[in-house]
This record gives C-alpha cells, structure tokens and sequence, in this order.
C-alpha cells in the first residue's frame, strides 16, 4: 500500500468541497497530478494544490492508496465521500459529508467530524475518535435510503437524527445522543453506550436501538415484550427488549409480523 | 433575422410525403420558404448525411404546475448529483425527474423539441401553471385544464344541458388560458373525496349520480360542439391495475358514432393517454400480463381516436396525476413518500416517488407494453411517443424509447437484462415482434401526427414552405445507419442543430439561444348564456375559496400568446 500525505497549507475563505478527497480519485497519480485535481470554493473550480501540500504517490489502484491528511479539515467537505476501498487517516477535524455514500475501504477521522458524515453509506468502516454533528448516517434530504451496511463507530458524543432513515449496517456511539434515533428506519443496528435525550426509534419500522444509558422520554409506541441477555459490542449484559413503533406499519415475515426492536440495558 | 439555408440532408417529412429524399430547406422570417427562394446571402447550414425533421411535438407531459413542483420540493434527492456548470448561454440547471424549468426548456430542444403540451392543468392554479410555462426557455407550450370530475361540468352532464356544458367549457378556457379538455378519472377523483374511486366507467360518482361513461360521451359532445383544435384528452378510469384492459376497451368505444368537427383537420374525437397504464390483464400481480394487441386491435379499427405509449424507461422516477385514489394506492404498495392536494370544486392530486426496476417482473412487462402498443399501431400518425412524463420515466429518455421502437436488437439486449426475462417473455409479445419503426414513421409519430391531434397541422410538425419554421437536424444518416443500436440514442439525445422559429437555438448539442417562447391557448367565443353566468357566481360566493375576480390568467402571465380564436356562435 502506497501513502499520499496532504497538509493543509490556506485555510480556505468559504468552504471546500473535496469531493476529490478519495482513494479512488487517487489512484494511479502522482503527487503532481492529485494537486490538480478539482475543488470546488464556492462557485469557483480550484485546484486541490492551492490548499494542500501533495507528498508520496497514489497505489495503482484505490485498495492499495492510502491517504493521510495532517491538520485541520474543519472547512472541508466531502472527505472520503463514495470511497469504495484504501484508507483515508484524518489527523484533525472535518466538515460535512465525510464517508457520505462510502462503499468500502476504511476512514479514520481522529478529530470530529460536522453533521450529514456517512451519510447512505453502503459499506466500509469509518471511525471517529471526536464527536459527531446531526444525521449521522441519515439519508440525505428527502431520501428514504439511510445507512445501508457498513460499520460506523463515535467514540464522542453525536448530534440529533442519527440513522434517520437507516436501513442496514452497524453504528456504535460511544458518548451520548441527542433527540431523534433511528426516525423511519427499516433494518440496522444502532448501539449507544451513553444516555439519549428522546424520541428514539419514532416510526421505526424495522431495525435494532441498542441502549445502554438512559433516555429522558421513552416513546409511546413501543411495548415492553421481556428482559434478554446478549452480548453487545463485547458486553454482555440484561436488556429489556421492546417493539415498536407500534404506529407505523410492519411487514409480515413467514406469517410473523416484523417490528422494530429497541434494548435498553437492565 | 438571418436566412439559412439547409443543404443537402436526407429530409422525412409525413406533411410533404419525403421520405428521406436529399433536399435543401429554406428559412426566413421564422417561415420555412423554397430552396429556389433563399436569397445569396442565407447562411449555409450542411445537413450532408443527417437526418432533417420540423420540431418534435410533445403531446402529454407534466411539466409545468403545482403537482410538478410538489415534486420538486418534496424530492430535494431527485436534485443529488445532477446540477451542472452553467454555459455561456444557459441558466443552472437541476432535477432527473422532475427537472427545473429552464432543464426542461433545454433538454426538450436538445432533443429536437420544440412544443410541449402540460397534460394536467388544475384550473384554480392556472397561474401557477402559466408563470412555470412563461420561465421555460425555448420551447411553445400550452395546457390542458382538467375537466373530468369538474362540479358544473357533471351537474349540467347530468341534466343532459349540452349547451351549458360547452358554454361554461369555453368559459373556462378564457379564464385559464387553456387549450383543451382533460379528463382524468372521470368522476373517480371527485370520490375520492369521499375516500372512494370509480374503477368502472359505470360506477355512479357519490353525490353527482352520473357515470364515468356519461362524463366522457358528455365532453366528447361538449368538445365537438365547441369546435376545439384538440380533442377530448383522457386518462381513463382504473389506471395501473392488473386487468384494467377491459375497462380501457369499455372507455375507448365510447368515442364510436362521434365524428369530429372543427376546422383545424383533427380527425379523432378522443385522445387516449398513457395508455401502457391502461392495458393490462391478469387477476392479480401475480398473473399480471399485456394486452396491448387487443387494445390496439381496437385503436386500429377506430380513426376518430389517437393514443400515446406512456413507456416505461426502467428508471426511478417521480409519479404525479390528477387520479388522486390511485396515488394512494401506490403509496400503499411501495410505501414511498406521499402528497395529496385536493382542487376546491375541480380536481386532486396526488405524487409518490417510484422506481422501475429491471429485476421487478411486473416493472418489466410495463415496459414491454409500453413499447407493444407502438409496434402494434397501423397508423403511425394516430400513435404518438410519451413517457407520460414523469410518470413512466423522464421525457429525457424519448432517445431511448425510439432506439427500442427502431432496433430488435435495442429490444432483445433489454429483456436479455431483465431478472426474470422468461416471465416477461411469457407475459409479453415482445419477444416475437420483429418490426422496426423508421425514421419516416418517427417522423409521423413525434411531428406531423401530433401536430394534426392538437390542430395545429397547418403549421407545425411539417417542413412545407410556409409553415413555422422550426426544424431539427440529428446526426444520423439514413444511407448509414449505426450498426450499435446506442448509436441511435445518442444522435436523438443531442440534435447536431435546432431551428425554432427560423433562430438556431441548439448548434452541436448546446443551447445557444433562448429562443422566443410562446403560450398556445384557445379562445372560443359562445352564444351570452346567462344561466351558466349566473351558477359561475353562485358556485364561487358559496363554494370557492376565492373570488370569481381573482380567478382569471391575466395577460400578464402569457405575454407571449398563440392565441386560437374560435366562433362557435352558430
């Protein structure tokens, strides 16, 4: 595996749209090609060269790039987004969209990241050592199609509307959550170690909340069915099992109707 | 305005009977005039080894209105990964689906269009409709106000008042600046606003007490009797169920003994829409299957009525109608966002996002309906290319449509892609039908047979001296068609030059020009009925939510106007 180094040398007046930022439009250049690739500052076409000092070279394909950022990304958008292999290190902050639409490979942001990061991501895995802004592998606007697969962990707290939307997939939050979880999702798994405020898993149709500290409010749509033991995330634990939402509808499987599942920890 | 002279293409013109033939056309003055005629200083245009037709004429499309711009604020995601660097020329554009208006104007006249009919007009938003038709670039539009499940329209139906009828029909084309009459659902979208549909045409709608059949005879008469350049439009009832063919067959007899009477040329009585939705048999998703032979056995035999396909483009789209119960039903099977608008006194409406998909049997066979109903049509001029745009895929994809009409091979690539191809076969006659539509038929199916549906033949959808001169040169020679059926589909997909009102308006695929637009809308003068004025203000001091005052298109809104001016006093 081959490493790209990038380090921030402006810090841009508005705010980047990096797009570019992938092992995939990578692969197969030379530090002298990739600081010609397009960013985009406002309306203006720039090159990534006139942020960026490029060192090392590209692998020949996107599996064999990897691509270390050293500094402060928080005005850059689009980090890593659609990657589908190699790695990308973030050794700061991002702004929005990192991972988002990510199919493969590895991101690791050892800053925190803004709102909208791995947003309908198919697959990879995308850690972040800081915190997370709202919609978290969320759909974009509009969308139905959240988080599809793939393995997102915070070690951070996140913002609210995380996995609005999710309909596969795996995301740990380490820290604590704000309101709105899982809102319309229909398949995934979404484990928080710390508290939430309210409202998690509203109109979920299908999908597993997992969680171990506490929520303020619970909803109203969700039955309390038995207490299960099971090993999360390498603990094992008692877990009082709920379904729900019992507003929305649910599918029937073999005769069985599927609901959504929300644990909270005895 | 510069004179140009179009030298040697192979020209297919249905008006003049050219069928390829290599012949130079002369423009000026926004007229096409003779060869011989073009003075020396005319600008050349070489056309050698291209293919030259008028401006395509789009006949039903949803492009302009409230229920297209619920899409577009509902459906920020059909926006995702599709804007683009403005030209020179051009404004930003946006949108797959259900693009922004200028995106339309454009990708229509990349197309070689240069007219668009909006199928479904609410007649209480007519301005909405006007202001989106006047901030689309280059290309003539008008609009059809929906008419089918209007409340004066089906009391004076019922009371048999023809002349009401028509007088209040006309009425209303004034006031909204509409083109002609639409019917969607007859009476099935005013149950709806009881939570019920009519599915039959026999079904009674609740409270009115007529049928969908007396509706239809009724504006067929009405739309005779008025003398307007198009006829009666309809979508009929029980749309995009599985064996609705018998209520489509049941709908389109219902145009028999009716001749039609105008000045325009128009032949047909009823204009059957989309009609890949309403020709389906089976019981049941499960047995789901075409019928396209026996409603097209029907079409043929019937002169007075002309159809459009409604072809499915296997892509992910944007549905949106005035049938506010099938709407619903839609929601309810792919359980996708929904909005719903009921119309005051008028109609509904209703849009879910929707994909077609190639490993979806049931999206496969409506494909292959949509394509069977053309290559079952006897008479090119009488079968007309639509998407029914958004609803079966975007009205960008016409380029591919006419690469499957035109190539088995297109065809037999496709169903070869399909998941579950042995099912469609089975389902279909696709597999089996081996004609091919040529360049002189496109030329019948998207200009001059149009054109003569909507009355506007003499002087649109041909190339004669005289008539307007809007004209499209693709890259494409007759002598040497391309081998790879894509070839066909990119040389539709980018005129290599577009002529709209004797302005080049598209050169090599890019807009250059913003043209001059016009709204074409029908002006029909009736004998004074005071008894319809009089139920006009009754209906709008109790009923509407606005005054009658407030209810008129200003000119303002079409300051460009085509009008059509009919006496039907007489």
């Amino acid at each position: 595996m081959k490493t790209v180094t990038l380090t921030p040398t402006k810090k841009p007046e508005l705010i980047l749209e990096a797009d570019s930022i992938t092992p995939d439009n990578f692969a197969g250049k030379t530090a002298e090609q990739i600081a010609q690739l397009s960013v985009y500052q406002g309306k203006q076409d720039c090159t990534l060269g006139e942020f960026f000092s490029v060192a090392g070279q590209a692998g020949p394909t996107a599996a064999e790039t990897r691509i270390v950022i050293n500094g402060d990304c928080s005005k850059v958008k689009y980090i890593g987004s659609k990657m589908s292999a190699g790695e990308v290190i973030v050794n700061g902050d991002t702004d929005m969209y990192t991972g988002a639409w990510m199919k493969g490979g590895k991101l690791y942001v050892k800053g925190s990241v803004h709102s909208f990061c791995g947003l309908g991501m198919e697959g990879g895995e995308f850690l972040i050592d800081g915190n997370a802004g709202n919609y978290l592998a969320a759909s974009y606007r509009g969308d139905w199609r959240g988080m599809q697969g793939g393995l997102i962990r915070v070690k951070g707290n996140v913002g609210s509307d995380i996995c609005s939307f999710m309909n596969g997939g795996t995301v740990i939050i380490e820290g604590n959550a704000d309101v709105h979880i899982m809102t319309h999702a229909e398949g995934g798994k979404t484990i928080i170690k710390g508290n939430v405020k309210r409202r998690i898993g509203g109109q979920m149709v299908k999908g597993e909340a997992i969680l171990f500290g506490d929520v303020d409010v619970m909803m109203p749509g969700y039955k309390y069915v038995r207490d299960v033991e099971m090993e999360v995330d390498g603990t094992k634990a008692m877990f009082h099992e709920f379904i729900g939402d019992l507003g929305e509808r649910h599918p029937k499987r073999k005769g069985e109707t599927v609901y959504g599942k929300f644990y909270m920890k005895v | 305005m510069t004179e140009y002279l179009i030298k040697n293409g192979h020209v297919f013109d249905p008006v003049q009977g050219i069928k390829g033939d290599r012949k130079d056309i002369g423009i000026k003055d926004g007229k096409i005039i003779g060869a011989s005629e073009v003075s020396p200083s005319a600008k050349a245009i070489d056309a050698k080894g291209k293919t030259v037709m008028a401006g395509a004429m789009e006949i039903h499309a949803h492009v302009a209105g409230p229920k297209v711009n619920v899409g577009r604020w509902y459906r920020p995601e059909d926006k995702l990964f599709n804007s683009c660097k403005i030209s020179e020329a051009t404004r930003i554009e946006g949108g797959f689906s259900i693009p922004t208006v200028f995106k339309t104007g454009y990708e229509y006249a990349r197309m070689g269009y240069t007219f668009a009919m909006e199928a479904a007009m609410p007649p209480l938003y007519s301005r909405h409709v006007h202001e989106e038709i006047h901030d689309t670039p280059i290309i003539d539009e008008g609009a059809l106000p929906v008419l089918g499940n209007n409340w004066f329209v089906m009391e004076y139906l019922k009371n048999k008042e023809l002349e009401n009828s028509a007088a209040y029909c006309a009425w209303l084309l004034r006031q909204t600046k509409g083109y002609g009459i639409k019917v969607v659902n007859p009476g099935g979208t005013e149950a709806w606003a009881w939570g019920l549909n009519c599915l039959t045409i026999n079904d009674p709608v609740p409270y009115f007490d007529i049928t969908p059949a007396e509706i239809i005879a009724g504006l067929i008469e009405t739309n005779e009797f008025l003398g307007l350049p198009h006829s009666m439009h309809i979508h009929g009832n029980n749309l995009g169920n599985p064996g609705n063919y018998n209520v489509t067959l049941d709908t389109l007899k219902l145009a028999k003994g009716h001749k039609a009477k105008n000045t325009f040329g128009r032949e047909q009585v009823m204009h059957a829409t989309h009609l890949q939705f309403h020709s389906y048999g089976g019981d049941g998703w499960g047995t789901f299957e075409s019928k396209a032979k026996d409603i097209m056995d029907l079409v043929n035999k019937s002169p007075n009525i002309t159809i459009d396909m409604g072809c499915v483009t296997l892509d992910e789209t944007t549905t949106m109608t005035a049938d506010g119960p099938f709407e619903h039903h839609l929601t309810e099977l792919n359980h996708l966002k929904w909005a719903n608008v009921d119309v005051e006194l008028e109609t509904a409406a209703g849009v879910v996002p929707y994909i077609y998909s190639p490993n979806i049997t049931v999206n496969a066979i409506q494909w292959a309906i949509g394509l069977e109903l053309a290559l079952y049509a006897r008479d090119p001029m009488r079968c007309f290319i639509s998407t029914d745009h958004p609803n079966a895929g975007p009205f960008t994809r016409y380029p591919r449509v006419i690469k499957w009409l035109m190539s088995k091979k297109a065809r037999e690539a496709q169903i070869k892609a399909f998941k579950n191809s042995d099912k469609v076969v089975a389902a279909t006659e696709i597999a089996n039908m081996n004609r091919e539509i040529g360049l002189y038929e496109l030329a019948q199916m998207t200009r001059a047979g149009p054109a003569k549906a909507l009355g506007l033949a003499a002087n649109y959808g041909g190339l004669a001296p005289g008539m307007n001169a809007d004209v499209a040169i693709y890259n494409l020679d007759p002598a040497k068609m391309p081998a790879d059926p894509e070839g066909i589909e990119k040389a539709f997909s980018a005129v290599a030059y577009l002529f709209k009102d004797g302005r080049m308006v598209v050169k090599d695929g890019a807009v250059i020009d913003h043209g001059q637009k016009k709204t074409f809308w029908v002006d029909v003068k009736v004998k004074e009925n005071k008894q319809v004025m009089h139920d006009v203000r009754e209906k709008f001091l109790r009923y509407y939510s606005l005054n009658e005052g407030n209810y008129l298109v200003p000119e303002s809104y079409a300051p460009h106007p085509y009008v059509i001016a009919i006496d039907a006093t007489s």
